[in-house]
């Protein structure tokens, strides 16, 4: 009890020095918990992904389609449970500006593949009734304001023409990862206009969607279904949806490690930082450590006093600067789906980040309290009152 | 005899130069003397003080003090010896700015099993003799040197060590402040039988005691 009484005393001595040095502390905090939220973001997608569900594209590229008569050979390879499809529709809402993400999709079997979208019984009924239906994401709905029933138009770059779209859905996502910023609606839709205007382009898909059975057969299910359609013109690349995500990421790899190195490096910073405060505050309690040496204390009362300031600098910076970064997140992520929606679908602190901060600080608080500790118990009691005079 | 200092030496290595401090020390001090050691800035009086507290130890020879070789105990042995059986008074006093009186002088009790109860009543009583119960809630801060040094005397005294080592007490005090320190050491020695060693530049503190030993380069005359 009186060795934390100590503790706190010696710490509220400087008050300056410490409150800057916690302020220091609280800053870096900032910056790591948004730089590690950002790098969350970027994986949320792979994070949503199943491992029992993969994606087959084009092997040439994703912008090569696939012929809607691949759907019969797929579902037939053992282990298959489920088919699904879609394209990626990639027209404007109004101004470029506002891009989400649109899909045509096969809806029924799209649902059952993605139960991580939860849409009402009776939205989800009408919405496989009305062929120009379709549902969007809940925070796409509140961006918009878009309301069950509302009616709106794309226009099409990669399919021309005006796209009328009602809405008979709002999904919520199941999971914080899911994405809730997309549109999705019935791929027949498209495929009757295409086949009255671009005749050529109807019945091709962009990528099927498939549901394994478990996991043990994920790996022989990729390599058939890629068998399949081996030397035939359209051949195909059959992935993971873990892979599929990870292959999107790979392309800002380079920023993401980047990023990931300077959220270590504000960690190194904070460390020195308390480090230099703890030095110098150690070396101006040298007498007093050799007093209290000399008066019978012990190498662990000593360590308990500096460690107990230095743990408490860095606790209380740590907490001041996660009790800032939640809010700041928090506005952010507003700021973010206003603005860039469909590029951090979930702009989230996560408990690991929370966890990793405050583990970091505690690090630092024990790191930074190393070397005082040592050359104060080192230190000849003799020496140590001579500093006095 | 309370202290037996034997054929002892004591070098400070400085660089690849060895300083002798002490050669060839011998000095016995009897029970409830009170012992002053005079000597020039550097002859080593702080030095010998410090082995006889079992601070440091020597190059060679023994210290003895109520039969206890101090030379012979581990650092960790010698940190509990210490704490039962010395009381440490300096010539800066030493006292922890963040505690007020009452807590300073608490501070070697905290390594005894006493309860709270009886720490308060050992504290007061030490504060009882010094004469500054009504300053135990002051912080050193707001005391004058004198009173400062006096509740180092406090704290040097309640644990009822067996033996009180003083360096310089009344170095950096004023004449009336020192006369008041010498004459409670004085108290200590007579009227609570405390054994005292005190190094002084002072001839007045030196009157106080009831031997003075002088020392040059390192040998006690
Ligand atoms: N830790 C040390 N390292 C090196 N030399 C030391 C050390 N301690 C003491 N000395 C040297 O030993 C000699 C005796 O020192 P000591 O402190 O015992 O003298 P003193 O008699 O107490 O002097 P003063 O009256 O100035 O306090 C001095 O020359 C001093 O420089
Ligand atoms: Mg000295």
């Amino acid at each position: 009890m009186k060795i934390l009484k100590l503790i706190f005393k010696n710490t509220m001595r400087h008050k300056l020095r410490s409150f800057l040095t916690a302020v220091g502390i609280a800053i870096a905090i900032i910056a790591f918990g948004l730089l590690r939220t950002i790098i969350d973001a970027y994986f949320v997608g792979v994070d949503a992904s199943s491992d029992t569900r993969l994606i087959t594209r084009n092997a040439v590229s994703l912008t090569f389609p696939l012929p809607l008569a691949y759907r019969e050979k797929i579902a037939n390879v053992p282990g298959v449970s489920l088919v699904s499809y879609g394209q990626w529709f990639g027209a404007t809402y109004i101004d470029q500006k506002n891009f989400f993400p649109q899909f045509a999709v096969e809806p029924e079997t799209f649902l059952q593949l993605y139960p991580e979208f939860l849409l009402p019984e009776e939205q989800k009924n009408t919405f496989l009734k009305e062929r120009n239906s379709c549902i969007v994401g809940r925070k796409l709905a509140d961006k918009y304001g878009w309301k069950s029933g509302d009616t709106f138009r794309l226009i099409g770059t990669i399919f021309p023409g005006d796209w009328d779209f009602v809405i008979r859905g709002i999904f919520d996502g199941r999971d914080p990862a899911t994405d809730e910023t997309s549109m999705y609606f019935h791929w027949k839709y498209l495929d009757e206009r295409l086949n009255l205007t671009a005749r050529s382009r109807s019945g091709q898909i962009g990528t099927y969607y498939i549901s394994v059975e478990s996991r043990d057969n994920v790996v022989r299910v990729i390599k058939e279904v890629d068998a399949l359609f081996e030397n035939s013109l359209a051949e195909t690349l059959t992935e993971t949806e873990r892979e599929f995500q990870l292959s999107f990421i790979s392309m800002v790899g380079t920023v993401i490690t980047a990023v990931r190195i300077i959220s270590v490096v504000v960690i190194a910073i904070i460390l020195l930082v308390l480090a230099n405060t703890m030095v110098m505050t150690s070396r101006e309690r040298i007498a007093e450590y050799a007093v209290l040496k000399t008066l019978g204390f012990r190498p662990h009362h000593i360590a308990s006093l500096i460690f107990g300031e230095s743990i408490t600098i860095a606790i209380v910076g740590g907490l001041l600067g996660l009790l800032v970064t939640m809010p700041m997140i928090k506005g952010f992520s507003i700021f973010l789906t206003q603005n860039l929606g469909s590029f951090f679908p979930v702009f989230e602190i996560t408990n690991t980040t929370l966890a990793l901060a405050m583990t970091a600080a505690l690090a630092v608080g024990l790191i930074a309290g190393t070397f005082p500790t040592v050359s104060a118990v080192k230190m000849k009691i003799s020496d140590g009152l001579r500093s006095v005079g | 005899m309370l202290v037996n200092v034997e054929s002892v030496s004591k070098s400070y290595k400085r660089g690849t130069q060895k300083i002798p401090v002490l050669q060839n020390i011998n000095l016995a001090v009897p029970e409830g003397e009170f012992l002053a050691l005079m000597g020039p800035s550097g002859s080593g009086k702080t030095t010998l003080l410090n082995l006889i507290a079992g601070i440091d130890k020597p190059d060679t020879g023994t210290v003895k003090v109520s039969g206890t070789d101090v030379t012979n105990l581990s650092e960790s042995k010698l940190a509990g010896w210490r704490a039962r059986h010395i009381g440490f008074i300096f010539q800066f006093y030493n006292l922890m700015p963040v505690l007020t009186a009452f807590e300073n002088v608490e501070l070697p009790l905290l390594l005894t099993s006493l309860s709270k109860k009886e720490r308060r009543k050992h504290v007061e009583a030490a504060l009882d003799v010094v004469g500054l119960t009504d300053r135990m809630q002051h912080y050193p801060n707001q005391l004058s040197g004198g009173q400062e040094q006096r509740v180092a005397i406090a704290r040097a005294i309640v644990t009822d060590p067996t033996l009180v080592v003083a360096d310089e007490p009344t170095g950096d005090l004023d004449k009336v402040s020192a006369d008041e320190v010498l004459t409670l050491l004085d108290r200590l020695n007579k009227e609570f039988k405390k054994t005292i060693i005190m190094v002084t530049h002072d001839p007045r503190a030196a009157e106080k005691a009831h031997v003075a030993r002088h020392f040059d380069k390192g040998v006690l005359e």
